[in-house]
């Protein structure tokens, strides 16, 4: 699988009436990569992920995907190469697991030539993948929450689309779901070279998962760079006007922000983001982490999976 | 071949015949309706004041002089099964397309004022205008589609939300059938019966002029909405999930509103709002055929099937000749009732 595909937003500019949410926003999405978007609410981060695929018309500007405007890509042939998994995806009634995965298939399918042997490998592959292969014949709204997200991502691995955009798909899911579907979407992009670019509302989450952290104000790119260079002190208190300190995060390396509230601080609590731009970008191994796992409180850790 | 590869092989193996079941499940489905469909026809064609053998009835189907069964096979009863077995098909085709389009049972074009629009826009044309039937087919389509436009338009808000959508057709459906009761309190007193037609639908005096025009819409129509299957399948995951797996949302919406309406305003204009069939069929295939797969043939072929052993019910079963909507309206009323209170309890949206 290739690792070269480029997407692009150039002086793109983005609204709903007469409301403008993104303003002259560049953005590169680097190639083979998890991109995490982060930024305060209504900042147009969803707006950007709906424009990038083709789902809103730019009012100026353009998304270019390898140098080509999304919106003259033709609609089956753009769904082959970007994937979109929208936040609140509508799940029809009675529907089961392998029939809505199957659905992702669409693009790759016309009316000539209908479903194959390579389209059920997709479904098997993809339910696989998420570990769902048992809710297989259950209906989707059966499910918990949990399940019916890795479902939904099984949809979209079942397109088998290069890039694949992700709005909050960690939303609505407890703390160990969370991690589950965010494993998932590193394992996607180590093994097969998929490009992940993905709105989260967890900055420290983002910061962990990521290769590449954009954070938007105002309808711009306010920071783009690696997690140690984008979540600083500075960025977050400019971005979410939020006092904060950034300490490394003793299990991955990466930076880690401490909102200061007004309450329930006592006193100064040191900075040490200096250390953290000191490590190197790729977080460290899961040996690190393991041993740390110890010293969480067991009551973090939920049981049920 | 390793382990993970073996597994691999083995959940394509079962996704492959999880879903070769389903397909068996559903042309089962679809091959016992059209065989149901025939033998139904074929008795409501024998059957009667008169009973005439098949033979009778084979031979005025093809076209010979048969003494008797040639007027009455030919001219009465033939027109009136055709019609049955076409506005059917036409109900339950045009009814589940637009369950699945609003992703919710109660929004068939019977419930929310589509049938209705047709149906008044049919009865002035015919008691106050006096159109013949073909004008009377064109005008109620125009009307219908007027009225899936506007039920459209008042429910647009950033996005169709399917239960707007629902309330305002209510609404819509309840005026303009109290236009057809205006329009009938005109009409004079000699059309009564006739006039019953509109208001819950009816196969009685059916010729073959009425049946042309529905047959056309049938042949033309349901291959355009057959065609939009496996969009409308994906469009239920919502907007932005069908678009991103490729489908042109608002091009398949639009597309399925004015071939569903056609259909439904044809058949209505021949046979009257039957009542009911289009908002009954798409959920009973839906029981039969299970989940997956589409259910535009099977919810056809259950609204012909409807209609036709409806009407045969309304003609023989009791002393009196009901007509074919009041059967079906008896039917499906209790399963209206159901859904709400079904929806009620449930807490949801309808």
């Amino acid at each position: 699988m290739t690792r070269d595909h480029t997407l692009v937003a150039a002086d793109l500019t983005l609204g709903y009436g007469d409301r403008t949410v993104v303003d002259g926003l560049d953005l590169a999405v680097p190639p083979g990569a998890v991109t995490a978007i982060v930024g305060a609410n209504a900042c147009g981060k969803s707006t950007l992920l709906r424009s990038m695929s083709r789902l809103l018309a730019p009012k100026g500007g353009q998304v270019l995907l390898d140098g080509k405007q999304v919106h003259r890509i033709p609609a089956k042939e753009l769904a082959r190469t970007l994937g979109l998994l929208p936040q609140s995806p509508i799940a029809p009634e009675g529907i089961t697991v392998s029939d809505l995965v199957g659905r992702g298939r669409h693009p790759h399918q016309s009316l000539f030539a209908r479903w194959n042997a390579a389209d059920d490998a997709a479904v098997a592959a993809a339910l696989e993948a998420t570990e769902t292969v048992a809710l297989a014949d259950r209906p989707v709204d059966e499910l918990s929450g949990g399940q019916r997200q890795r479902v939904w991502i099984a949809m979209a691995l079942a397109q088998q689309t290069e890039l694949l955009l992700l709005d909050e798909p960690t939303t609505f899911l407890d703390v160990s779901h969370q991690i589950d579907v965010l494993d998932l979407l590193t394992d996607l992009n180590r093994t097969r070279g998929t490009t992940i670019v993905m709105v989260l509302h967890d900055l420290n989450l983002a910061a962990r998962y990521a290769d590449h952290l954009v954070a938007l104000a105002d309808g711009r790119v306010h920071a783009a760079g690696t997690p140690a260079e984008v979540l600083t002190e500075d960025v977050v208190r400019a971005v979410f006007g939020l006092e904060n300190r950034i300490i490394a995060d003793p299990t991955s390396g990466k930076p880690l922000m401490l909102p200061l509230g007004r309450h329930h601080v006592a006193g100064a609590v040191p900075s040490l983001a200096g250390d953290v731009a000191g490590l190197p970008p790729q977080g460290a191994g899961a040996a690190t982490v393991l041993t740390v796992a110890g010293a969480v409180p067991d009551g973090a850790l939920p049981s049920e999976r | 071949m390793t382990l993970l590869d073996r597994a691999r092989a083995s959940t394509t193996d079962a996704v492959q015949h999880g879903r070769a079941a389903r397909a068996r499940r559903r042309r089962t489905v679809i091959v016992v309706l059209a065989l149901l469909i025939a033998v139904m026809a074929a008795v409501s064609l024998m059957a009667g004041r008169t009973f005439y053998p098949p033979a009778d009835v084979i031979g005025v189907i093809l076209g010979q002089d048969v003494p008797g069964a040639s007027f009455t096979v030919g001219r009465l009863r033939l027109p009136r099964t055709a019609l049955a077995v076409l506005a059917g098909l036409s109900f339950g085709l045009g009814g589940v397309a637009f369950q699945t389009m609003l992703r919710n049972p109660l929004a068939s074009p019977d419930i929310i004022g589509i049938s209705s629009g047709a149906s008044a826009a049919a009865a002035f044309a015919i008691v106050t205008l006096s159109l013949g039937a073909t004008e009377v087919s064109v005008f109620a389509i125009v009307v219908g589609l007027a009225v899936a436009l506007l039920i459209y338009l008042l429910s647009y808000r950033s996005g169709v939300a399917g239960t707007r959508l629902i309330l305002i057709g209510i609404g819509v459906a309840a005026m303009l059938d109290s236009v057809t009761a205006y329009v009938l309190s005109q009409a004079a007193q000699w059309d009564l019966q006739e006039a019953m037609r509109w208001l819950t639908g009816s196969l009685n005096g059916t010729s073959w002029p009425q049946v042309l025009p529905v047959l056309v819409a049938v042949a033309v129509l349901s291959p355009v909405l057959l065609g939009q299957g496996r969009n409308l399948a994906v469009s239920q995951l919502g907007d932005d999930t069908a678009s991103a797996l490729g489908v042109r949302v608002d091009r398949t919406r639009l597309i399925v509103i004015v071939a569903a309406v056609g259909l439904i305003a044809f058949a209505t204009a021949a046979a009257g709002p039957i009542a009911f069939v289009a908002f009954l069929s798409g959920p009973i295939a839906a029981r039969l055929v299970g989940p997956g797969g589409s259910l535009l043939v099977p919810a056809a072929l259950v609204g012909a099937l409807l209609v036709v052993v409806a009407d045969f019910v309304g003609q023989f079963a009791f002393g009196t000749r009901y007509p074919v909507g009041v059967v079906t309206g008896v039917l499906g009323a209790p399963y209206l009732v159901y859904l709400i209170i079904r929806s009620n309890r449930s807490g949801g949206s309808l």
